[in-house]
């Protein structure tokens, strides 16, 4: 997958020249995740920029370039680092398009990788969506193969606002034979990854594999889950959730990060108020727990939702225990 | 009362300013007064609301940087940002208006006083949260010095200046964008208007190193301290650094030492600064300062400068009318601007 992010970049940087990355180690170093791997090489330092550790003036920066008319793509090396920018984004990339009156255009990507990986303790393992879904005028999308991340990444830097790209420390190595034409992705849709009749299963990043998982073994038991990667987590795509659950009656959420205030509470509250009449069983929520995540490997796999509870969740909700 | 700093004094030759710009630069700093006036008064006759911070007293140092700037270059301000956008060229009816929470505002009453923003004056902002507006402003800078040498446009040499107070001086990202902006030699004047007080703090007590001019020089930046109650010499310094911006010669940090004639925000009851203090800079009004120096230079009469403070204030009346006369922002408008469509 990061050689599809890469492709993005670099296809995105041809195309335009007022693309550019900055982040710490994008240039030389080539990210830490190789998504910018040599590129510094084909377009130069200042268009691969290496930034001191500063998360938020470099953040602030990118949104002063953006309202000036440039295209900055900001990686976070770790995307809990931009906990450190958090003003910048909220107040300015978020918000300073419409305290503005529509004076300003902020085309701006924050993308790098996000969710809980194998043991890299609490600080690394954030998943800092649920803490941006609330502020305003951010659009929030999460990859979740090699071909939804070019696809999706390319749109994002064409977007004329800011856009938060979450990418998944574990999904880096995902491998997909990508088509030789060039593709977009829309950014406000949902993807049905499985059609199904029994119950409707929104996810997204990680999880998504972790429901496949599930599915191999629901299948076999005669299930037919319905799984809906939600990959614009706000806006929420309701046209494809809704006609799913107008055919199911049934919603389970599984989702990596945390129960309270998590993205999964926003979309069971948005569920309930809008289809409460399709709904024959309370929306389930399988999330991570509450708690920083721990280092312990064991501990740490107690904290995300395993395949097995996913499975046994559906069968439940479709057998109509729940 | 602490020991006033002693000011540092710049001789400025008389040929520096003819008539007409001297007569430009005591236009501007009198609209900025009597607008901020204004201001004052609208605010306790109930026609704008929220947080109003006047900038009054500290007009030299708009003027001064500002007013030796192309209207190509670019403008980032603060909270205390009304003076900061009439020197940017933003029309005074656009500013009152925002003011006044009118669709006519310069942000279409969506920003309020700490928010104007004018991108065709090429005005960044109207930050409120202290110290935010630093990386957009170096970002701006950046964007500039982009352009120029990765897209090879020659055009491509604005200036921007960055202002902001003592206050800010203290937090994280006026260092890093100091960092940032000499490491990359950006085409940005960051300008401190040390007007001695963060609201109730006091700068000997916020800060190790009182002299702020001074934190360029571990950056390798140029550091100029201005007596912000002369325009001239604001006007002077500002000059040279714009000139060394635009040359590729990197930032300059510039202090402005300087005070608010009125509290922090029109909400302070503005008691822990003495009365001693007050009095010395009254004292020192810049707009005073340039009158008397236009007028035993024999650039201006006193004629002369009255007709001008008449026209200002013509402009400012007019300017209040025009926001009392404008509408309201449509309600069905209140979801406009929250995402751009191309």
């Amino acid at each position: 997958m990061f050689n599809a992010l890469r492709a993005a970049i670099d296809e995105e940087m041809e195309r335009d020249p007022t693309v550019f990355v900055l982040g710490e180690d994008v240039g030389h170093y080539g990210g830490s995740y190789k998504v910018t791997k040599d590129l510094y090489k084909k377009y130069g330092e200042l268009r691969l920029l290496d930034t001191p550790i500063a998360e938020n003036s470099f953040t602030g920066m990118a949104i002063g370039a953006a309202m000036t008319g440039l295209r900055p793509i900001v990686e976070g090396m770790n995307m809990g680092f931009l906990l450190l920018a958090f003003n910048q984004i909220a107040n300015n990339a978020g918000m300073l398009r419409y305290t503005s009156g529509g004076n300003f255009k902020i085309p701006i990507v924050i993308r790098g990788p996000g969710g809980v990986g194998r043991q890299l303790g609490a600080e690394h393992s954030q998943r800092l969506e649920a803490y941006f879904q609330a502020v305003p005028g951010l659009k929030i999308v999460a990859c979740s193969t090699p071909y939804n991340a070019k696809g999706l990444l390319k749109s994002a830097i064409r977007d004329p606002n800011p856009v938060l790209f979450f990418e998944h420390v574990l999904l880096y190595n995902l491998k997909e034979d990508l088509p030789e034409e060039e593709y977009l992705l829309p950014l406000n849709k949902a993807e049905i990854v499985r059609s199904g009749e029994d119950v409707t299963i929104l996810t997204y990043s990680r999880m998504r594999h972790h429901v496949l998982q599930a599915v191999k073994t629901l299948e076999k038991e005669g299930y037919d889950p319905e799984v809906i990667d939600l990959i614009s987590l706000k806006p929420l795509d309701f046209e494809t959730i809704g006609a799913s659950i107008r055919k199911t009656h049934r919603v389970l959420i599984v989702e990596e990060c945390m129960k309270t205030g998590g993205i999964g509470a926003e979309l069971s509250a948005s569920i309930m108020e809008r289809y409460f009449d399709e709904l024959d069983a309370p929306v389930i929520r399988l999330s991570s727990q509450d708690i920083p995540t721990p280092y312990n490997g064991t501990l740490e796999n107690l904290t995300i939702v395993q395949p097995p509870q996913i499975v046994a969740a559906v069968q439940k909700l479709v057998q109509g225990q729940v | 009362m602490v020991q006033e700093r002693s000011l540092p004094s710049l001789s400025i030759p008389q040929t520096t300013i003819t008539r007409e710009q001297g007569l430009m630069l005591y236009e501007d700093m009198v609209l900025g007064r009597i607008f901020e006036d204004k201001c004052a008064e609208m605010y306790y006759r109930g026609r704008m609301f929220g947080f109003v911070h006047l900038y009054t007293g500290q007009e030299a140092v708009s003027t001064g940087v500002i007013k030796a700037m192309r209207p190509d270059d670019y403008v980032c301000s603060t909270y205390r940002d009304h003076v900061h956008a009439l020197s940017a060229g933003v029309p005074a009816r656009e500013v009152m208006a925002e003011l006044f929470g009118k669709a006519t505002g310069c942000s279409k009453g969506r920003g309020g006083s700490m928010h104007l923003f004018s991108a065709k004056h090429h005005l960044l902002g109207g930050f409120a949260f202290v110290a935010e507006g630093i990386p957009v402003a170096t970002g701006a800078a950046f964007q500039t010095m982009y352009r120029r040498q990765v897209m090879g446009d020659a055009k491509a040499d604005q200036v921007t200046a960055c202002f902001f107070g003592d206050g800010a001086s203290n937090n994280g990202q006026f260092f890093e964008c100091l960092n940032m902006a000499a490491l990359w030699k950006l085409p940005i004047l960051f300008v401190v208007e040390n007007n001695k007080w963060a609201i109730g703090m006091a700068h000997e007590r916020a800060s190790s190193e009182t002299e702020i001019y001074k934190k360029a020089k571990v950056f390798g930046m140029v550091g100029e301290e201005v007596d912000g109650m002369d325009v001239l010499a604001v006007r002077t310094v500002a000059e040279a650094a714009i000139a060394r911006a635009r040359a590729g010669e990197g930032p300059t940090l510039i202090e402005a030492l300087t005070y608010r004639f009125r509290g922090h925000s029109l909400a302070d009851p503005d008691e822990l600064r003495s009365k001693e203090e007050k009095e010395f800079w009254l004292k020192r009004d810049p707009i005073k300062k340039l009158g008397a120096y236009l007028v035993e230079q024999e650039l201006a009469t006193n004629e002369d400068l009255r007709a001008i403070e008449q026209k200002v204030q013509a402009i400012v009346d007019d300017a209040v009318a025009f926001a009392e006369e404008s509408p309201e922002p449509k309600p069905e408008e209140l979801y406009d601007y929250i995402f751009a469509e191309e």
